[in-house]
This record gives C-alpha cells, structure tokens and sequence, in this order.
C-alpha cells in the first residue's frame, strides 16, 4: 500500500538564522527537495526613495548609508557619482584616488562578510566567519581614522571627500596591504579545497550566462556565469581606467564558482589599492560648491560596480534643492530575482547555502 | 579472568575496600537486617554517584569545548564567571532552571514532556559498565559492549518523539533526518567494534582493556577506529554531520520548540553522550585507564581530553555534508568498509586460534595499518562523489500560492 504524502509548506523567515536579515521565503517541500518557491520581500522597508525627495542633495547622503551597510562608501559614491553627473561637475583627482581605495576597501570588507556567511551557512560554524571579521576589522578602523565612523561613513560629498586622509592613514593602509595576502591564502588553505565544501557546491544551483542576463544580474552573481561584465572595466567611472586589473570570471555558474569568483575578488581589489596608493597625487579633494546644490532641471543615471553588483542611482531634478524622484537600482534585490530558478529541484539544504552564496543585503533588497 | 594490575595503587585499593566494606557498614548500620536489604542500598548510592558524577562533569566537558573551540576560532570563550570562566555552566544551569518553561499548545504535551527525560536516561546508563580504573566499574557487564550500542540507540526514538510532538515543521525536518541519519549510522557504529570483539574475544569492557595491556587497540585496529569515531559523531550530531540540529538550516532542529531546562536537559545528554562516547573511545582503542606511573583514572581523564580535542577540532573546520550524501557516505562507504575489516580481523584471529598463540601478535599491526590505508584509497576512489542531479519536477504536486492571492482568498472565505 502505497502511503500518501502530501508536500508542505514551509516559511523560511523573516526571522531565520540564515536569511541574512528579515527576507522571508514560502517554500513547498516534498520531503527535503523543493517544489516551489516564492520570496516575500518588504519586511525591512524603510521608504529611502521618498524620503529622499524631502531631503537636500547633501542629507541623502546619510541615508545611502543604510542601503547595503556593509559596503557604505560604494553607497556614497554610487549616488555622489550621479549627483556629479547631474551637475556635470568632476570632483579632483587626489579624491578620486582616494574614493577608489574607499570603494576597494568595502568590496573587500562586503566580500568577506559574504563569504564567511556562506561558509557559516554551509555549516562551518563561526571559524571562517571570525577569521573573516578579523580582517574586516581592521578594515573598518582604516575607515575609523578617516571619517570616524565604522558602519555609516557619509564620508564622500557632491564634488570630492568631506575631509583629506589623516597623516597616520597611509602607513596602516600598506600595512594592511601587506598582511592581507597572507590571510587570502589561509582562507584558500583551509576551505578551498576542502572536500565537503566541494561536494556541497559543484555543479549545484548552476545559473547559465543566458537566465543570468535574463533576469539582469549584476556584480560576483553574474561573472560567476561566465559574463565577462564589470562596469570598472565596461563602463569606467572615476579612475577606474588608469588601473590595472583583472576581472575574474567563472566557468560554470556553480555555486563554488560564485565562492571561487568572490575570494579572486579580494586579490583584485587589494592590486588596485596598491596601485592608487602608489600614484596618489597631492592637492585637493573638494569641489567649492554651495552647501544648497540645486541642479538644473533634469535627469541623469549614474552607476558603479558596488561589492554585490551594479549599484545604479536615477535621479530627477526639477531645479529645487530636493531631488523630485529618485531611484535606487539595489543589486541584491535584482540578484535575488533568480532564487527560484536556481534552488527549485534542489534540498533544503542546498537552498541555504544557494542564499548564502547570492550574497544580498536585506537592508538594500527592501530599501 | 579479572583485570589485575600487579600493584594496585592508592586509588585501586581504596576502590577494592570500598564495595565490601560500604557494604558491611550498611549492614552494621541497618542492625540485623537482611544482607540482600545492604546491597541493594549499596546499588543505589552507587548508581548516585555513576549518574551526578557524570552530570557535575559534563559543564567541564561544555567549558572544555567552549574554551577549545574559542581559540580556534580566534575568541577568548567564557571568562567571566569564576575562574577561566570555569562556573559558566553553573551559570546557565541557573539561568535555564529559572526560564519561562514553554510547552507549544499544539504540541503533544505528554510526549513533548517525556522526550527530554528519554534522551538523558540512556545516556546516563552507560556510565556504570565502563572501567575507570582497575575494579573500579559499578557494574562490569559480561556484554558490556552489546549493552552500550542498544541502550544508546534509544536516544533516536526520544529524538523522533520530541521533533514529532513538537508540532513544528523545523522540528519534523530534524526528526525526519534523525530517524534516517541515526539509524544507518548505528550499523557502521556496531559493525566496527566486531573486531575490537574478535580480538578481545569477549564483550566486557574490562577485559577489552585488559587485552590492550602490551598494545593499545588503535595500532590493530585502524579501520575500526576510523569507522567509529565518523559514527558516534554522526551519533553525536556533529558537525560534518551535524543535520539534525543544523542551525543554519533548521535553526537546532527538533529541539526548536523547547525552552528553559528541557531544552538544557537535551544539551545535557547531548553532551554527556559525548563524555560517554570520548571514556568509550578511550577504553576501546587506547587502552583505557592503563598506563604507567599515574592512577588509572588519570590516564583516562587525559586521555577523554584529548579525545574530545580532536572532535572539537572537527567541528571548528568542517562545513556540513548534505542529508543525501550523509546517508550514501555511511551505505556506500563506512558500512563495506567496517565489513571488510570484520573479514580481515577474523581471518587474523583464526591464524592466532591455528598457531595457539596465546596473544594476538603485535606484527599485525603494521599489516593491518596497510590494509586499512590501501583499503580506503580504493574505497575513496569506487566512492566518487558525482555531481548532484537535480530532482525532476512532479507535476501532481503543484505550485505554490502566492501570498497575496492566498491572503485574498483568506478574505474571501472570511466574508
């Protein structure tokens, strides 16, 4: 006698150790496989694209803070960048170098949150997860000594940096430069050939290039897949186009190849760093513009590559010292977009570890 | 036969006076009672003392861990109660004692009651057949052996029963691996003891350390001891197998709906079982309480330690397996393989038994460490792990509803 199943339902959040925040996901399980999957979003909602049109142009500064905190400065730039673009002003060239080394630190600091969240929700327990705040420590006391704050900076302005580097800055930041290869390559000798992580990732979730332009990925997510798109390198903003670097690119849009994507990421950005350090110039970093911008009437769209992909800013001016509309283009809400693609048919399992290795941050999915 | 050493020491001594005499003291005490009257009383203070001894050391055993672990991990662990933060686990033995205690109301109250109690009493019961030191075992079983894997197969119905009756559907997922997890793995975790058996030639535990006193069990066993410690920490939930409780999916699985010191009892047998599981380890393939100059006990807490410091390490390097390659890596791989070694040992043994040497002779241990070396390369390579293949869609089982519909639908029922 055959025994009756039926499959259920099962709520996977809001509040969910491996959710990474308040994302909520119904899923329908036969057993441990995945029949279906709907993700609910909203729990972390906070009205930033409103809020931003009773703001001036330098108070919405404060509020890119709370997009993606764990890569504020990438936040900042994004929007500084389409401000300037707006105005059609360039900001000098010492605060390029150094929002280029701002932004570097974040992709590394936001990579190595993601990737000991992955591991932790592979079942690693904490140990690469500590070893990976280890480093973004020192990374936020770099950040500490330039604007005083770890978590939301507000440090770049329309028009430059809201202060130059501190004396003491340059001698930390090569210090952390020399430590961290090291470090990337005790995180290699520990995980990446280790063969429960291998055999929990191959070939799983793979997510080819076409679904992944499909459903217009951006950022470690889609290169993974084998899309050769960074807008460092496709659409060069700042000083993007004076460095040498590479973009690393994956074969299959597996799962270890998103892990495998992210830890060559950190080795880029860090060869990056080494070359603004190297070239930095000396001079200003501030534009002189009023303390009340009011752009001509217009619209522009400015976008960088942040830690989690293209992080896009569309604003609309009408003149006034408030943005009419804004619009946020959050990568981590654009990346989840695939999560039923690519977790359906597989365990449960799976489908933690499928999140983890997405890489989203629910305070830009829900803005 | 009877474990002897040749001198007994201060603590073996104390040990051999202490059960006759407890027991004419009762006697005395009870005046002109009935003998069977003392013994019984005897029973009972010492299987106090096999059960609260064990459940007083076990906040070491956690303490040991936390500490451990801390400084893998790049922390400094609990240091603020007492000492090294040495009372912490009196502190949460408080703390949970004093929380709000949760019953779910939907949940099964008698059953949801009683699992906590089911998983702790097993674990308990096999304190008593384990030798400490010479004659220093409150019982000293002649099936020791077969005694411990039946009694600790119990914990998995008590786990069942509390991801059941929990009514949560977290807690069913962890009940629905334990039943398939812990059961396959008691299989390898049986069948590799088979040659600690063969060699010993009997199942009491004494006696198994006894046989060990010119070599530790470890060098002629190596297989079986690579099969048992991957079982009991499946046993244990550990990770690479920590599927039951695996908190990054399940959130602690069957144990999600407990709280205050029900919960604190299932973290009690957890780890008591693992205390049960290090003093088994060490008994069986190290040799147990033997070793020279110090007191038997010593050599044996020593030897728990470290033990216990390779399954901690473990646990702070290893990512999890998966349900399904959990239950193929015990079928298809620890199962033939402790089978193998069953075959290799016997025909070892009836070489012994041909030749009538009186013991087992010391140079199979460099033969036996080849075949288990050869053994298991080949086994890694017919046990290649292919690629997952993704499970086909079945169509009769639909799609899910959205939220929105299904809150409209809701409203349209209500009205």
């Amino acid at each position: 006698m055959p025994i009756k199943t039926s499959p259920i339902i099962v709520n996977i959040g809001p509040h969910h150790p491996s959710t990474h925040g308040v994302f909520r996901m119904r899923v329908m399980f036969d057993g441990e496989n995945i029949i279906d999957l709907e993700p609910v979003f909203g729990y972390l909602h906070r009205g930033t694209e409103k809020l931003a049109e009773e703001r001036t142009y330098a108070q919405i500064i404060t509020l890119t803070d709370r997009l993606d905190y764990l890569a504020s400065m990438s936040n900042n730039l994004a929007y500084v960048v389409s401000v300037e673009k707006l105005l059609g002003v360039k900001a000098p060239e010492r605060a390029m170098y150094i929002r280029v080394i701002m932004a570097e630190l974040m992709r590394i600091a936001s990579h190595l949150i993601g990737l000991g969240s992955f591991l932790n929700d592979l079942g690693a327990l904490a140990t690469p997860w500590m070893y990976m705040f280890r480093e973004r420590e020192k990374i936020l006391d770099l950040c500490e000594m330039v604007c005083g704050a770890r978590i939301t900076y507000s440090y770049m302005r329309v028009g430059g940096v809201s202060m130059d580097l501190p004396p003491e800055f340059m001698g930390a930041l090569r210090q952390f430069c020399d430590d961290f290869p090291h470090r990337i390559d005790e995180y290699e000798k520990l995980l990446r050939e280790n063969e429960i992580l291998i055999s929990r990732t191959k070939g799983v979730a793979v997510l080819s290039a076409e679904t992944a332009k499909n459903n217009s990925l951006s950022g470690p997510v889609l290169r993974a897949s084998g899309v050769n798109w960074d807008l460092r390198k496709s659409d060069p903003y700042e000083i993007y186009d004076r460095l040498d670097f590479e973009v690393p690119i994956g074969q299959t849009g597996d799962t270890y190849d998103r892990f495998l994507v992210r830890l060559e990421e950190l080795r880029q950005s860090l060869k990056i760093i080494n070359q603004c350090v190297k070239d930095m110039p000396i001079g200003e970093t501030r534009l002189k513009l009023p303390a009340l911008i009011r752009p001509p009437k217009g619209d522009a769209y400015g976008h960088v590559e942040a830690p989690k992909g293209e992080l896009g800013f569309y604003i609309v001016s009408d003149g006034t010292i408030a943005p009419y509309r804004l619009k946020i283009r959050a990568p981590s809400f654009i990346n989840l977009t695939a999560l039923r693609e690519m977790t359906v048919g597989y365990k449960l399992a799976d489908l933690i570890v499928v999140f983890g290795s997405i890489d989203v941050n629910m305070g830009e999915v829900d803005r | 036969m009877s474990p002897t050493g040749p001198n007994p020491n201060w603590f073996e001594r104390w040990v051999l006076d202490f059960i006759p005499s407890t027991a004419n003291a009762l006697k005395d005490l009870l005046g002109h009672g009935p003998d069977w009257l003392a013994y019984i009383l005897f029973a009972l203070i010492g299987g106090f003392i096999v059960v609260n001894l064990p459940a007083l050391l076990t906040p070491l055993f956690i303490w040991i861990e936390r500490k451990v672990l801390a400084r893998v991990q790049h922390r400094v662990g609990p240091n603020r109660v007492g000492p090294f933060g040495l009372l912490q686990g009196v502190a949460d033995a408080v703390k949970l004692m004093t929380k709000e205690d949760l019953v779910p109301d939907s949940a099964d109250k008698l059953v949801f009651n009683l699992a906590p109690l089911m998983a702790a009493i097993p674990v308990f019961l096999v304190f008593p057949v384990i030798p400490y030191s010479a004659r220093a075992t409150l019982a000293d079983l002649n099936l020791g052996l077969l005694y411990i894997i039946s009694i600790t197969s119990v914990t998995e119905v008590a786990i069942f029963a509390a991801g059941w009756s929990s009514n949560n559907k977290y807690a069913l997922f962890g009940a629905m691996r334990a039943v398939a997890m812990l059961i396959s793995y008691e299989i390898p975790l049986a069948l590799s003891l088979m040659g600690v058996v063969l060699i010993a030639g009997t199942m009491q535990l004494s006696v198994i350390v006894d046989t060990q006193r010119y070599m530790p069990m470890i060098l002629l066993q190596p297989i079986g001891f690579i099969v048992f410690v991957t079982a009991v920490s499946a046993e244990l939930n550990r990770t690479p197998f920590d599927l039951l409780e695996a908190e990054s999916e399940l959130t602690t699985g069957y144990h999600v709906e407990y709280s205050g010191m029900k919960w604190g009892v299932f973290m009690l047998a957890e780890y008591a079982a693992a205390f049960a599981y290090s003093l088994l380890i060490a008994t069986l393939f190290f040799s147990g309480w033997k070793g020279p100059l110090l007191p038997g006990f010593v050599w044996l807490a020593i030897k728990v330690f470290f033990i216990w410091c390779v399954f901690i390490w473990i646990r702070g390097t290893f990512p999890r397996l998966r349900v399904d390659q959990v239950m193929a890596f015990s079928w298809k791989f620890l199962v033939p393989l402790s089978l193998m070694n069953v075959l290799v040992t016997a025909v070892e043994v009836n070489i012994q038994a041909n030749q009538g040497w009186e013991f087992f002779p010391m140079w199979f241990a460099p033969i036996n460490l080849v075949i288990a070396v050869v053994l298991i390369v080949i086994m890694s390579k017919l046990f290649k792990f292919e690629g997952q293949t993704r499970q086909v869609l079945p169509s009769r089982m639909g799609t899910i509803i959205p939220v929105t519909q299904a809150a409209e639908r809701a409203a349209s029922k209500a009205k």
